[in-house]
Formats: C-alpha cells, sequence, structure tokens
C-alpha cells in the first residue's frame, strides 16, 4: 500500500492556511449530526474534545483514570516552548521549525513540523485565555526559559508543574462542555479494540473498569489521543496506566505503526535503586540550565562529593560541548552519561549515577531564586532521596521518557485507517527520531485545540455518512475477540504474577533496546521476547475474575501487549542500518561516538503493518523529503 | 542509609459498596525503608497474589504526587502523617520496624465506595462542570502579553492552582465538606484578570453545586489545611466567602 501522507502543495509556510482554506468545512448545523469518540484526556484528548464539542459534534471521550484531570501529562513539568520571541532574543516560527528538524535528526516530516511551529503562538494565547498562572516577571510579562537543546529563551512554565497547568487548562474547557452536554464523558473505561466496518473507524470496544463490562461505543470518527509506550521499559517516567494497547490493538486492526524504536531516554531522572522499585521519577531538565552535570576525574574515587576537588572533576558535557554545555539535546546527555558510567566514574551506591550540581548556581543568584525557579524539584529529590540538594549535588541518571514512534498519520492526522485519527504523543508525527524539550506539550494542544478540528470536517464530509450502529456484527467480532482474551488470560492460573513479567521484559529492553543497541543483541532479545511471551500465556497468574474492579486483569492486558509490542520495536531497530536521535546503534558513530545517520538508505519513515499474529509484519516506506532545512550531521560542539 | 523493617497492616476490604467491609491483617516483612508506600503495598499484593488471595485494591497513577489519584487514610491521616506529602511520595522511612498501621480508604458522603481503598470521587468533577473555567472557545484569543498579570498575583494564582483534586482535604473534614477544593478554582480564577468577569456567579455555582452534591458545610476546622498534600491555604476559602457574598448581591440587584 502507498503511503500517501497528503502534505499539500506550495512554499511551506503557506501550505497550513492553503490546505485550511482547500479542506471543506461542515455545515454548523450538521456539526451536531456527527459523534465523534475521543479516547484519552492528556493534552491532546482533553483539547480535542473540548474544542470539538465547541465546534457543535457530538463528542464521547473515554479514559483509564477515575477523572481526566488526572492523565499522564499532568506531571509534565519544565514548559512549553513556542515561537513568540518575547524576550528577543532571535527566535521566530522558522527558527523553531528549524531547531525541531535538526533535534529529532531530520527524520521527521518538515511539512508537519513547520505547522506545529506556527500554531505554537495560538496556544500560549489560548491557554492564557483560560487562566493558566504561567510565570510572569516583575512587568507582568509572561516569563521564558530556555531549555534542553535550545540556545533562545521559547520556554513557557508554571514553576515546575506546566503539564498540570495546562491540563486542567484543557480539562475545564471539557468539563464546560460537559456542563453544556456536549461532551459525554466516560471515566475508568479502556479502549480494547477499534471497531472498523467498510474498512473505516467506526467505533470502539471499551471495557468499564469497575463493573468489568464489555461496552460499545459507535460514531463518525475515532481519536485515538493515547500517550506514549513507554512503559514497555517497565521502570520510565510513565504513569503506571500509561499503555501501549490503544495503539497496538488498533495497529492490529490495519493502523500502520511508524518508527516504534524511537524512544527517548531522559538524562536528568532519580536513579534506580532497588528491584521493587515501580517506577522513575524524572528532575525536569530545566534543571539543566542552571545545574552542572559532573563526575569525578578518576575511575572508582568514592569520597563524598564536597571532598572532590574542582580540579579533579570532569564537567563532561560543558568540556565535550562547549557551545552548547550542559544544554546538548537528551539524547546526547543520556548517552554522555552512560558512557561515563560505564568507564567506571558514576558515583552512588550502584555506580549508576552522575551529579547535577547547583552550588554554582547558588552562589551567583542566591538561594531564594534557585528555590523560586525548582522549589517543588528540589522538594521532590529531597522526599525520594532523602538528601538536600541545596547542600548535596543531585544524583541523576537517564530513564526511559518518551516515545517518538507512534501510529502513523498524514498531515490530516488521520491514520491509514479512515476515520481513525491519532494525537498528541500516541502518533510519530513531529519528532522524528528525537524529541527537543517542551516540545510534547506544544504538540498535544496544537494537535487537539488547533490542527484536528479542522482535519476532522474535511475527513466526515467528504465521506458518506453510514450510520452504523453497536448492533453491527463487526461490534460482535470486536466483543468476541475482547472477551476471549480476557477469558483467556484469566484460565491460565500459573505461578508468576504480571509484575513479574513486566518486569522481566522491562529488563531486556532497556538492556538491548534502551540507549544503545547492538545488531547481536537485538536478535537475541527478539528470541528472549518470544520466550517470555510463551511464558506468559502458560504461566501468568492473573487473581480474581472479569466482573469486577480488577486492577491485576487490566495490567495483565497491557502487560500481554507490550510482549507482542517489544517485539516490533526490535524488529524496528534491526531494519534501520543506521544511528539518529535516539536509537543509537553501535555499529554507526562517528568517531565522536555521536549518532551516524545513513540519508541515502533511512532517510524515511518506517510503517510496520500487522500480517497476523506470530507474523513477520510487513514495512511500508514513507520517503523523507528536506526541501527547506538541509541534510547536516548534528553538532552541538 | 537503606535498612529493612517488619510491618503489621490492617487493611479495609470492602468488595464493593454493598459489601459491609472489614479490617483485615497482613504482614508486610522485608520492607525497604527506601520505598514508597505505594510500593510496600506492591509487595503485599505480589504475596496476595501468590498466596492465590485477591490484591488490596487502590488507586494510583503518575506515582509522584501530581496527578491526584492515589490517596487513603493511613493511621487516621489523609495520605499518612507526613506533611505536604501524596501517600505515593510517603517513603517507609517515615515508619519504625514493628509498627502496626491502619489503611483506609477516604470516606465522605459524596464519595461512593467502589473497592477495597478505592472510592468514586467525580463529584469533584461535577464541581469544576458548575464553573471552574473560564468561558472561552478555543481560537482568536489575544495576544498573551496583552492584559499583564503582576507577578504576586501570578504566585497567588499559582498557589491555589497546585490543587490536585484528590479530596483529601473531604476526608479529613469532620463534615465532609469539599470548601478547600472548590476554594483554590474559586481563587485561582477570580485572581487572575481573565477570570475575573465570572468570579461571582462562579463562586455561587460551585458552592451551590457542592451543597447538593452531598458534601458538608464548612465550619472553619482547619483539617483540611492541615491534610492538603499540596499545603493548599484557607485563606482560599476566605477569597470563596467573599466572592460568594458578591454573588449574593449581585444576583439581587439583577
Ligand atoms: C515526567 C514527565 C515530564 C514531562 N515533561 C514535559 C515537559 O516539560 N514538556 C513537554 O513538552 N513534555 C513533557 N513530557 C512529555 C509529555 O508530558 C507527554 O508527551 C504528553 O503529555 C502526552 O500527552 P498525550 O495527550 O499524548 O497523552 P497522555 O497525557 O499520556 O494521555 C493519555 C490518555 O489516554 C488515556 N488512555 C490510554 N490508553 C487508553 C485506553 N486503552 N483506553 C482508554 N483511555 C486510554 C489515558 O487515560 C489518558 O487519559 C513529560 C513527560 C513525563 C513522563
Ligand atoms: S485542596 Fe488539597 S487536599 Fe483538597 S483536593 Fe486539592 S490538593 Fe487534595
Ligand atoms: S499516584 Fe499520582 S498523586 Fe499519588
Amino acid at each position: 500500500m502507498a503511503l500517501d501522507a497528503k502534505i499539500p502543495g506550495g512554499p511551506i509556510s503557506e501550505k497550513w492556511d492553503r490546505h485550511r482554506f482547500e479542506l471543506k468545512l461542515v455545515n454548523p448545523a450538521n456539526k451536531r449530526k456527527f459523534d465523534v469518540i475521543v479516547v484519552g484526556t492528556g493534552l491532546a484528548g482533553g483539547s480535542a474534545s473540548a474544542s470539538l464539542a465547541e465546534l457543535g459534534y457530538n463528542v464521547k471521550t473515554f479514559c483509564i483514570q477515575d477523572s481526566p484531570r488526572r492523565a499522564h501529562s499532568i506531571s509534565a513539568q519544565g514548559g512549553i516552548n513556542a515561537a513568540k520571541n518575547y524576550p528577543n532574543d532571535g527566535d521566530s516560527i522558522w527558527r523553531l521549525f528549524y531547531d525541531t528538524v535538526k533535534g529529532g535528526d531530520f527524520r521527521a516530516r518538515e511539512a508537519n513540523v513547520y505547522r506545529l511551529a506556527q500554531v505554537s503562538n495560538d496556544i500560549i494565547d489560548q491557554c492564557v485565555a483560560q487562566g493558566i498562572p504561567f510565570a510572569r516577571d516583575y512587568g507582568g510579562l509572561l516569563d521564558n526559559r530556555s531549555f534542553g537543546g535550545a540556545q533562545v529563551s521559547r520556554t513557557f512554565y508554571a514553576r515546575g508543574q506546566t503539564g498540570q497547568q495546562l491540563l486542567l487548562g484543557a480539562y475545564s474547557a471539557m468539563m464546560r462542555q460537559v456542563a453544556a452536554g456536549k461532551v459525554q464523558m466516560f471515566p475508568r473505561r479502556e479502549m480494547l479494540d477499534v471497531v472498523v466496518v467498510d474498512g473505516h473507524a467506526k467505533g470502539i470496544v471499551a471495557r468499564n473498569l469497575i463493573s468489568g463490562e464489555i461496552e460499545r461505543h459507535a460514531a463518525d470518527a475515532v481519536v485515538l489521543c493515547t500517550g506514549g509506550y513507554g512503559n514497555v521499559f517497565f521502570l520510565s517516567t510513565n504513569a503506571m496506566a500509561s499503555n501501549v494497547t490503544a495503539a497496538y490493538r488498533a495497529y492490529k486492526k490495519g493502523a500502520f505503526f511508524a518508527n516504534p524504536c524511537f524512544t527517548q531516554i531522559h538524562p536528568t531522572c532519580i536513579p534506580v535503586h532497588g528491584t521493587y522499585q515501580s517506577k522513575l521519577t524524572l528532575m525536569s531538565e530545566s534543571l539543566r540550565n542552571d545545574g552542572r552535570v559532573w563526575v569525578p576525574k578518576n575511575q572508582g574515587d568514592n569520597r563524598k562529593p564536597d571532598q572532590i576537588p574542582e580540579s579533579e572533576r570532569d564537567y563532561f558535557l560543558e568540556r565535550k560541548y562547549p557551545s552548547f554545555g550542559n544544554l546538548v539535546p537528551r539524547d546526547v546527555a543520556s548517552r554522555n552519561a552512560k558512557e561515563q558510567c560505564d568507564i567506571g566514574k558514576g558515583v552512588g551506591e550502584t555506580g549508576h549515577a552522575v551529579y547535577l550540581d547547583f552550588a554554582d548556581a547558588i552562589n551567583r543568584d542566591g538561594r531564594d531564586v534557585i528555590e523560586k525557579k525548582y522549589g517543588n524539584l528540589f522538594q521532590m529529590y529531597e522526599k525520594i532521596m532523602a538528601e538536600n540538594p541545596y547542600e548535596a549535588p543531585m544524583m541523576i541518571y537517564p530513564a526511559i521518557h518518551y516515545t517518538m514512534g507512534g501510529l502513523w498519520v498524514d498531515y490530516n492526522l488521520m491514520s491509514n485507517v479512515p476515520g481513525l485519527f491519532v494525537l498528541g504523543e500516541a502518533n510519530f508525527s513531529d519528532h522524528g527520531a528525537n524529541r527537543l524539550g517542551a516540545s510534547a506539550l506544544m504538540q498535544g494542544l496544537a494537535d487537539g485545540y488547533f490542527v484536528l478540528p479542522y482535519t476532522i470536517g474535511g475527513y466526515l464530509t467528504g465521506t458518506p455518512k453510514a450510520d452504523v450502529t453497536t448492533g453491527h456484527k463487526a461490534f460482535d467480532e470486536s466483543e468476541k475477540q475482547v472477551t476471549d482474551g480476557i477469558n483467556r488470560m484469566l484460565a491460565i492460573d500459573g505461578k508468576r504474577t504480571v509484575d513479574d513479567f513486566h518486569k522481566t521484559l522491562g529488563h531486556i529492553m532497556w538492556d538491548y533496546c534502551g540507549m544503545a543497541r547492538t545488531n547481536e543483541g537485538l536478535a537475541m532479545a527478539q528470541t528472549m521476547i518470544q520466550e517470555l511471551r510463551a511464558e506468559f500465556w502458560e504461566n501468568v497468574r492473573v487473581p480474581g475474575n472479569t466482573a469486577d474492579f480488577n486492577q491485576s486483569l487490566e495490567r495483565a492486558g497491557r502487560v500481554a501487549d507490550f510482549l507482542e509490542f517489544g517485539e516490533l520495536m526490535i524488529i524496528d531497530a534491526l531494519a534501520r542500518q543506521e544511528s539518529c536521535g535516539g536509537h543509537f546503534n553501535e555499529k554507526f558513530e562517528t568517531e565522536e561516538h555521536e549518532a551516524l545517520r545513513d540519508d541515502d538508505n533511512f532517510c524515511h519513515v518506517a510503517a510496520w503493518e500487522h500480517t497476523g499474529d506470530g507474523q513477520e509484519p510487513e514495512f511500508h516506506k514513507e520517503p523523507l523529503v528536506f526541501e527547506n532545512v538541509k541534510l547536516t550531521q548534528r553538532s552541538y560542539k | 542509609m537503606t535498612k529493612t523493617i517488619n510491618l503489621t497492616l490492617k487493611v479495609w476490604r470492602q468488595q464493593g459498596p454493598k459489601d459491609k467491609g472489614r479490617f483485615e491483617t497482613y504482614h508486610a516483612k522485608n520492607i525497604s525503608t527506601d520505598m514508597s508506600f505505594l510500593e510496600m503495598l506492591d509487595v503485599v499484593n505480589d504475596q496476595l497474589t501468590i498466596d492465590d488471595k485477591e490484591p488490596i485494591a487502590f488507586d494510583h497513577d503518575c506515582r509522584e504526587g501530581i496527578c491526584g489519584m492515589c490517596g487513603c487514610v493511613v493511621n487516621g491521616r489523609a495520605h499518612g502523617a507526613e506533611k505536604g506529602t501524596t501517600l505515593c511520595q510517603l517513603h517507609m522511612r517515615h515508619f519504625d520496624n514493628g509498627d502496626t498501621i491502619a489503611i483506609e480508604p477516604f470516606r465522605a458522603m459524596a464519595f461512593k465506595a467502589i473497592k477495597d481503598l478505592a472510592v468514586d470521587r467525580s463529584a469533584l468533577d461535577k464541581i469544576i462542570q458548575a464553573g471552574g473555567y473560564v468561558s472561552v472557545n478555543t481560537g482568536g484569543a489575544q495576544d498573551a502579553n496583552a492584559i499583564l498579570v503582576p507577578q504576586e498575583v501570578a504566585d497567588l494564582a499559582m498557589d491555589a492552582a497546585q490543587c490536585i483534586g484528590c479530596g483529601a482535604c473531604v476526608a479529613a473534614c469532620p463534615n465532609a465538606s469539599a470548601m478547600l477544593f472548590t476554594s483554590a478554582k474559586v481563587s485561582q480564577l477570580a485572581l487572575l484578570p481573565q477570570g475575573m468577569p465570572e468570579a461571582a456567579k462562579r463562586a455561587l455555582n460551585m458552592v451551590r453545586t457542592m451543597d447538593e452534591l452531598g458534601f458538608g458545610n464548612c465550619t472553619n476546622e482547619r483539617e483540611c489545611e492541615a491534610e492538603c498534600p499540596k499545603e493548599i491555604s484557607i485563606t482560599n476559602i476566605a477569597r470563596l466567602n467573599r466572592e460568594y457574598l458578591n454573588a449574593g448581591f449581585f444576583s439581587r440587584s439583577i
């Protein structure tokens, strides 16, 4: 099947305007005749639900948590980018576009990224109008800071809780539409299948997580905003319920999965400290603005940090990358931290940590200033580590944080299954092989507030209205498949817990498909996952039954999907015989250990099609064309 | 330094809203003091699963103190005794070897029981639906810097906006009032110029809805402030009361 990204013609700066003009409009009176299902209430789903309802569509929105306000987006800390250029430091739409394409190591689609940069300013205006208390300067203007990988200050923030505030803004807008009767909210539901009728997405099958009932919901279009799949690694900075299930089940229904091996490791997380650990905590990378990263110059130096004199410290990022210093992109910072630990310079009890030191910043600006900027992060660190970061340097280590891969979508954010749209982290579209800091919030809200409300109209007007009801046989089949899967899991009654399998899978993924990959390791990991999956279906123990609030069963379903999806990531990683961004294959590196791309052979999106259980997926290629940005070797020296 | 402790847990078990519920005793052994409270429950649940018993149901998601999904009453205190801490951020280093810990759900008339430690807090969403927003549609907003907001005002609004909607204030209040929660949203929006036009009406509608949902009245017990993991101040309640009085005045004058 040919992958047509449907990129509009014309110069890049005019594509979106032109496309919006060319898209057919839905007559206002007709909008109320269309039902739209939105799965997920993070920044993408929350903003999409509110905006579609405001336009007049009937929206049905689903989420796993007990309230839409709790979606994983809530935990984003650092900030959101926009090309406002308020600080007058040389930013522009073009620069944000350029930085994002380059930061993504030239594996993103130019037209999408340009549009993202274009609407970024509208997002900030919208959020301020909603009453989001962004940080302000003394004059009452919005404050900006620079953020990982950017040389301009374009990041807007609300203390260390930007995601929370943005999400509550979208949530409030959505609650307003719930009150108006235009959004019907279904919390504590897990979508377990997309229902496809005559090739078009026409509904979903979901499990009511309290009663266990399997529910059917029909609509004229389905919008997945179900977040990223970082939890395939078990330990990640994602919330516990973050999963691949929604996206993966859509994949099994024909939607292509793009670049699954593009995952992001975040350099500044609290290090792993025990096998019981259930998740990793991010320390926002805004900390790298003022914190300096270092390790002892000598291997095995286990003196306390304050006893190591300046001359015996290696500020390795500042040394290796003089112009970006501690602000190099995430993948570069992470790999360098790993490298230092691998050569025995790591610190802390496990040796898997480097220092992030605020002593100089506190001396320079005073403790008050630092507290004002990062107070809640320091507090969080102290709670977890029982150590005061105002006095001793923090210890940090990279952790899985974000997934650039996701369901393939065209310029309209529609997957190859007509009527199935994918927004936010769940799609693959804007970040290429590496995402810049503060750009995920921007993308989620861009997709939901400013892109989908236009593009979905184009689909709905251009498609004959088929009034599919939940009595359709496609719903029967979906429901049967879902119910059979659940019953099969409950019947196994084996010896190992779901978490136990999940942890094992996580170790395999982290060791072989994590920060650095090799062909041999990947091949080995593929076999290991196949074996683990086989064992899962014979030996997992899922207590309780289905007609109940059964959290073990919820997790079991998600882990079952991760066990299949992990293999897809590995297949993708093996197929991409180059290094780029977050995908680092040790065979392909520059002399300075940077990712070495192969633009002749891999300047494309790899989109995978499901061909049946246990069968090799089929590869589809979307070539990436760069007309506006010149392909160069990324350098942050 | 990491060490391990042994604990006795008295955990509230309740099959569903119709079940009466009771405490059951469990032993949590070799618990690392670096674990969080929820990780300790994970360990207990793993053992229950292996022993062919039903694990304890409890809500959680972010495990970093921001989503507001977790929360139980631990030894009589919502989210446990540590100040400004959600249950997921409560670490076992605050307990001693041999301690007995009682764990119960958040109880309030407006929070229906679901199972064990999980309760239904959707009433809090309903309060927000009654007016916890600025009535703007997407699109066409003026430039974000067009209206200046003094830094102190933005800071105060942010203090209130930090509420995570966990419901601990309700569980801690002898009247099961949701005043702290409601006042946090009313304050945030009343302080900012964008929210001011609807401030009075918002206060009136949100408080009315709160009453209708079965939350109690505020009689200044201050338990809410003491237990709030985000240290939301009760000065927000005073601000809400001002808006509420304005609203009364306002509605008479039309
Ligand atoms: C700790 C942390 C800090 C971050 N900080 C920043 C930052 O400072 N700046 C930045 O730009 N980005 C940041 N990010 C990334 C950013 O937060 C996420 O990429 C973004 O919020 C994702 O939003 P989303 O709407 O796509 O999905 P999510 O917010 O993950 O929402 C997913 C939604 O889908 C629902 N869902 C999932 N599966 C199902 C299912 N099967 N059925 C029903 N519902 C389902 C969930 O309930 C939820 O409502 C951070 C991420 C983390 C982990
Ligand atoms: S006011 Fe505090 S205790 Fe009450 S819901 Fe908000 S954060 Fe929780
Ligand atoms: S689990 Fe999110 S606040 Fe505790």
